[in-house]
């Protein structure tokens, strides 16, 4: 089976071994994997800022990119989310596309959604000691129904103890752009969040997508956590 | 009510740096998360009644003219004048004069947020009515000069125990007590004299009931009951998207609205009141007025933003809002506070004049999934961002650096170039540390965290390398 990795952009930009992660996964899995060589965004910054404009823009280009594979899969939950649930309402007033848009939306999925449910990996090919604690991103969690799953995976690492954390499904503050207009209140959700995730003494900080991690480390470091990793889920499944 | 929410920016941080307020707001977070997801358990089909309340709502505003003209019809054969207000200055108006016709001295209020739209009390006091709030909450926030609620269930939820009991001496000018007991025994007995005095009654409504003409009042403390029976005249206040067909309609509301709003399987007390003081009754005022209000609301039918006037009041998308829970409800600078105050300040007073609310969330769709009626509120919320760039809104560099990005991002060799640069650029802020502390291209981000730092190349760049290599 063909998989299409979404790298998405923040994975692109400022954690590539996220994508080197996923890639590892779905090899594991037995997919093909393909790295489309344009992508880029799927657009959710615009789409989220009220630029109608530019997402349609950039959902046309992720479909012609992206369709015509078994699978599409990304590394986050609010990426894959925007793709399969955001297209077509952005599309819906060009039929042809909304049509090819309400395909690939049945074909993208989040990796650990994808590795659970569709190619159902049961033996994750890293090696991963210590306990971690899981934080639950708001997009996955409440518009992809991703909760299960990433600790399903965790699971099959037998030297991995999961410390739940008080409120892992509140949100972590980050908001995409919000984090950059209203900086204090952002902050201040997120030092609930570290709060949270440090009273568990959990040795590393874990979730799925990778803007609520910068957000948490960003706020951990300033607030003189110099030691607790913040890791993509992936990177524990393949750490070696 | 003069609307504050231009300075939305500036409120969040007065209300970040008030000690007092932060405590109260992670208190009210516990009490209001925790009790209502108990009592949702309760129901057996907490979706399936969300989607038939969802359902019943929007039976009524698909067809809202023939329901209000059906509730006119109903109330009025029982006694009671049905009264139309536009907007804020035609509700205080109408409330005024009903007050002269009948010799109105004194008022008593119970709770009602659409007399906050109206500035009613400054309005009735101007006029020489004495109003009187008996909702122990809006009756502590009267007495301190006037303050305005900062939730539209929990009036006072940002203050504190200690600061009612230093009100309470102030204003009444008895010792200072510290029990609640003791200080809502205090605030009785205040009341009391009024609701035996006063000449008039004004409430709010939950739900008008069309097909009896009644008016359902949901209720904690029992002062919504005085206010409606005791005094001779009586006035409903409410906005016009409030009318439900049935009796039966209400019942299944009901089932919401007391565990979304308090976490109760039912309000202590829950009125139906209908018509005027028949022959045989044994109470009930001798005249009974609705005021029903428009103030922007007609305009949201058949709008994109219809589905917010599904709306029932219960306030649990800002109990359950992580930036509501984090600056309470006065940062919001109208009348209603969190995500649905964050949709309808900008619709009810001009777009323009509510900038910052729409972008003041995290879109984490937590209010979206605890919303008794579904009412899609990030999806609400984006669509008036959406709205404030075709209205060239937004400031000219916010929009300069989105389009900026947007060409990039459609444009893979430029989108590659830039990356390029942009890592490496940042990898040397870090200068070999894990985060860059300053940053001056985000301030926002900065201002209480780090920025940590790129690992230096791209994904494409590496994942080439090693294409290369193989």
């Amino acid at each position: 089976m063909r998989a299409a990795l979404f790298v998405t952009c923040l994975v692109d930009l400022m954690r590539p071994r996220i994508g080197f992660a996923a890639l590892e996964l779905l090899e594991a899995a037995g997919c093909e994997v393909v790295v489309p060589a344009t992508q880029t965004c799927c657009g959710q910054p615009a789409w989220n800022s009220g630029d109608h404009c530019a997402a349609v823009t950039l959902a046309k280009k992720v479909i012609a990119e992206f369709e015509g594979y078994d699978y599409v899969v990304a590394p986050s939950g609010s990426c894959a989310d925007h793709i399969r649930n955001e297209y077509p309402k952005i599309l819906a007033a060009e039929p042809e596309w909304l049509a090819r848009a309400v395909t690939l939306s049945g074909q993208v999925f989040e990796l650990t959604d994808f590795l659970v449910n569709v190619v159902k990996l049961e033996r994750v090919p890293g090696h991963f000691a210590g306990s971690v604690t899981y934080h639950d991103s708001c997009t996955g969690l409440r518009s992809l129904g991703i909760k299960a799953q990433p600790r399903a995976l965790l699971a099959q690492l037998p030297g991995v103890e999961l410390k739940e954390m008080r409120a892992a499904e509140d949100c972590c503050g980050f908001g995409g752009a919000f984090s950059i207009k209203f900086g204090a209140v952002s902050a201040a959700i997120a030092e609930r969040k570290c709060n949270n995730a440090v009273a568990t003494e959990a040795d590393a900080i874990v979730g799925g997508d990778l803007g609520c991690l910068l957000n948490i480390e960003g706020k951990l470091r300033r607030l003189g956590d110099d030691r607790t990793p913040v890791l993509h889920i992936a990177e524990v499944l393949t750490a070696k | 009510m003069e609307s504050r929410s231009r300075q939305f920016k500036a409120n969040t941080l007065a209300a970040l740096s008030n000690p007092g307020l932060q405590q109260n707001m992670r208190q009210a977070k516990g009490k209001f998360v925790d009790k209502r997801a108990k009592s949702i358990r309760e129901l057996d089909d907490f979706d399936g009644t969300r989607t038939a309340a969802a359902a019943i709502r929007n039976r009524v505003l698909d067809n809202l003219d023939l329901w209000l003209e059906k509730f006119e019809a109903s109330a009025s054969a029982r006694g009671a004048t049905v009264l139309w207000a536009k907007d804020a200055d035609e509700i205080c108006r109408h409330v005024v004069d009903i007050a002269r016709r009948h010799e109105v001295k004194k008022t008593v209020k119970s709770k009602s947020m659409l007399s906050e739209e109206a500035g009613l009390n400054l309005a009735l006091e101007a006029a020489g009515i004495q109003p009187v709030e008996t909702d122990l909450g809006e009756y502590i926030l009267q007495i301190n000069n006037n303050e305005a609620p900062s939730h539209i269930i929990a009036p006072v939820v940002h203050k504190s125990l200690d600061e009612v009991a230093d009100l309470f001496e102030k204003v009444h000018g008895t010792p200072r007590k510290t029990e609640i007991t003791a200080l809502t025994r205090e605030a009785r007995e205040v009341l009391r004299s009024h609701f035996l005095t006063a000449d008039m009654g004004i409430s709010g409504g939950n739900f008008l009931v069309a097909e009896t003409g009644s008016v359902a009042l949901v209720t904690n403390e029992g002062n919504g009951r005085m206010v409606t029976t005791l005094p001779r005249v009586h006035v409903v206040i409410t906005g016009i998207e409030k009318v439900i067909p049935t009796l039966e309609d209400l019942s299944t509301l009901m089932r919401l609205l007391p565990r979304s709003a308090t976490g109760q399987s039912i309000s202590n007390y829950v009125s139906v009141l209908t018509g005027t003081q028949a022959a045989g009754d044994l109470d009930g005022p001798e005249h009974l007025y609705y005021i029903l209000v428009d103030n922007g609301r007609a305009d949201l039918i058949g709008s994109e933003f219809q589905d917010m006037l599904r709306c029932i009041r219960c306030g649990a998308c800002m109990n359950h809002c992580p930036v509501y829970q984090t600056i309470g409800g006065h940062a919001y600078g109208w009348v209603y506070p969190g995500p649905m105050g964050a949709v309808l300040t900008p619709l009810y007073t001009g777009l323009e004049n509510a900038l910052d609310l729409p972008h003041a969330a995290t879109l984490c769709n937590q209010c979206g999934v605890v919303c008794p009626v579904k009412i899609p509120l990030p999806e609400l919320l984006r669509k008036l961002r959406e709205k404030q760039v075709e209205r060239g809104l937004r400031p000219q560099g916010e929009r300069r650096a989105f389009k900026f990005w947007a060409r990039l991002a459609a444009s893979p060799t430029l989108y590659a170039l830039a990356a390029w640069f942009g890592v490496r650029y940042l990898k040397q802020l870090a200068g070999g540390r894990k985060t860059i502390t300053s940053f001056s291209l985000v301030p926002e981000w900065m201002l209480g965290r780090d920025f940590p730092a790129p690992e230096g190349k791209t994904f494409r760049e590496l994942y080439a390398e090693r294409g290369e290599k193989k």
